[in-house]
């Protein structure tokens, strides 16, 4: 089910949280709302969820005006980041709460639990407590828990953001083949530019409770509708007033017409990718990405002079 | 002999002096003269009276005061309204007043002449009465539940109950199966705690109960009879039956306090649930989940 939201607003006091956003969530996608910390980003997904009631504005799940609906009504499944784990129930009875709420036969609900424990991985564990499972095993069992119901839309409140790096990760992979294979209508919260990259079919990069930008994350990265979404969706040289990826930024050892000396101040290595810190004769910092190969041709070390050439730049006319 | 056990040693003859011995004093003088007088002394019907009076007024007082308890420890933490700040003060009035202070005000209340005075002329009798009695023991033991479920339910947050709601749970449901077991220790222990107070409640009693023999005596207030007419004996002995339900009643509070092998296991340090407030007042806190120490980023 499509989700749509219309001029949307939400103050907390003084504090404008969502400022007359609008949003189209298609049928079956998975969405990310991307933006910094306090942009808003989880107050929408709130609102959509139910938790929040916008102080204008609708909310649309398919064509129904869900606005002034209670969560319950809703059928949606959430997934908070902190997991939310029922703590005093087992596994199982985590995963079936919805559906005993929901007065189901017990052996439909039987069947629905094992069927869902098998597809997150956790069929071993059911009669476990939350606090005997580790992080990822929790999110796993809260998704479960959410899925459940056979929500209309899935809603993940920064999902992944307790996790650590690896598990974050596999999970991240692993939503994406869920989603393949469930097709609800999922949204994500995320701060992570790299995660809603990776997870999203569409990004809604938010900023101050505004939605700066929809599309890809292609679009995104190689047509970034302002300053903001430049510097949020990837590491970005900022020269004057043109921005350059570091990957636009070429390397040489001879000068031609157009390039500028620079001195190398740290090379990282990580793996594939080779980071290289440089300074301008002028101070201006620069960033460079390189493959592992392009690094070894230049000899790249640290106090070697080099000759550097924006590739591609990109400047925003305000 | 090492600081460790010097200290251990001061602490424990600290508490012998003075409470050990003392209470130790009160049993030996009860059963100086055999067990039989002392047996005596309780089983007269006055001393009867004094012991079905008190478990009355605590039957009635502690279910009055979880209830209510309960439904504003959820008020304070889960909602905003005017006036809360106000509230939250007002709770804790009955553990600084004087019991005492409680008593007079109640007299004033109800007495001859006093705002609710004229309710005896339609004969319904306040003081000197098991509801005023009732209306004393309430108002002094009232903020026991409250204080103990207040920092669990901030410790387990809106989270679960959120979770609930999403999956389709009514406003009550989410109540009774999901905050409610998650405070259920510490309302456990707001009961001991409520249930010790209304039992052993003396000054604001004897100032409502008029002291009728018989009549309206609570089983502290049948010891002051007892020591004043010099029975010394059944002083004692009634004495020894409070401090039997007080032993009782510190018994069942060990069993709301679960020890860390229990928090090991299914409930553990689970926040929340359990003795969060109790072991914080312990000073003890561990355990926890890694979850409850994430400090919640966004609003």
């Amino acid at each position: 089910m499509g989700i749509t939201v219309v001029e949307v607003t939400k103050k907390f006091g003084d504090f404008v949280a969502l400022d007359d956003v609008s949003v189209a969530i298609p049928e079956g996608s998975l969405t990310a709302l991307l933006g910094p910390s306090g942009s808003g980003k989880s107050t929408l997904l709130r609102v959509i969820a139910g938790l929040e009631e916008p102080d204008g504005g609708q909310v649309l799940l398919g064509d129904d005006d869900v606005t002034h609906q209670p969560a319950r009504a809703r059928g949606v499944g959430m997934v908070f980041q902190h997991y939310a784990a029922f703590k005093h129930m087992t596994v199982w009875e985590n995963v079936a709460f919805g559906l005993k709420v929901r007065k189901r036969p017990k052996p439909e609900i039987a069947n629905r639990v094992h069927e869902l424990l098998e597809l997150v991985q956790l069929e071993g564990l059911a009669k476990r407590y939350p606090a005997q499972l580790s992080g990822g095993q929790r999110q796993r069992m809260a998704l479960a828990r959410a899925l459940a119901v056979d929500p209309e839309v899935l809603l993940l409140d920064e999902p992944f953001g307790a996790l650590d790096a690896r598990v974050r990760k596999e999970l991240r992979a692993w939503l994406r083949r869920l989603h393949d294979e469930v097709h609800v209508t999922t949204i994500i919260v995320t701060h992570d530019q790299e995660e809603a990259m990776e997870v999203a079919g569409q990004i809604v990069v938010i900023n101050q409770g505004r939605v700066e930008q929809v599309g890809t994350p292609r679009e995104l990265y190689d047509s970034p509708a302002n300053e903001f979404v430049m510097s949020f969706v990837g590491p970005v040289n900022k020269i004057g007033d043109t921005f350059v990826r570091p990957r636009d930024i070429s390397l040489s050892l001879e000068p031609d017409g157009e390039s500028t000396e620079a001195m190398v101040e740290r090379v990282v290595h990580l793996g594939f990718e080779v980071r290289a810190e440089l300074v301008r004769d002028d101070g201006q910092h620069l960033l460079a990405q390189l493959t592992q190969e392009e690094a070894q041709a230049l000899e790249l070390e640290r106090g070697l002079i080099v000759y550097v050439k924006p590739s591609r730049q990109t400047v925003f006319t305000r | 002999m090492t600081a460790k056990h010097a200290l251990r040693f001061g602490a424990l003859g600290y508490l012998a002096l003075l409470l050990l011995l003392p209470v130790g004093l009160v049993f030996y003088r009860t059963f100086e003269h055999g067990f039989h007088p002392a047996w005596a002394a309780v089983t007269n019907p006055q001393a009867q009276h004094a012991l079905w009076l008190t478990l009355i007024i605590a039957a009635i007082a502690v279910p009055a005061n979880t209830l209510f308890g309960v439904v504003l420890a959820i008020a304070l933490v889960r909602h905003r309204f005017p006036g809360r700040g106000l509230v939250n003060a007002v709770v804790d009035l009955p553990l600084a007043l004087s019991p005492v202070v409680v008593g007079l005000a109640l007299y004033l209340l109800y007495g001859t002449g006093g705002w609710l005075g004229g309710l005896a002329g339609h004969g319904i009798k306040i003081l000197f009465a098991l509801p005023g009695m009732t209306l004393a023991t309430i108002f002094v033991s009232l903020p026991f539940v409250v204080r103990e479920v207040v920092p669990v339910l901030r410790e387990i947050g809106t989270d679960q109950e959120q979770a609930a709601e999403t999956l389709g749970a009514a406003p009550f449901t989410t109540f009774r199966r999901i905050t409610l077991p998650a405070i259920r220790w510490a309302v456990g222990y707001g009961v001991v705690l409520t249930t010790a107070r209304a039992i052993g409640e003396f000054g604001a009693v004897s100032i409502v109960s008029g002291r009728i023999e018989g009549k309206t005596e609570t089983l502290p207030l049948y010891v002051q009879s007892q020591f004043e007419g010099f029975n010394t004996t059944g002083a004692f002995a009634a004495c020894v039956v409070l401090a039997l339900i007080a032993l009782a009643t510190v018994l069942a509070m060990r069993m709301f306090r679960p020890n860390d092998a229990s928090l090991a296991m299914p409930f553990g340090g689970r926040g929340g649930s359990a003795g969060t407030a109790v072991l914080t007042r312990f000073g003890r806190r561990k355990g926890y989940g890694a979850e409850s120490n994430v400090v919640k980023e966004e609003a």
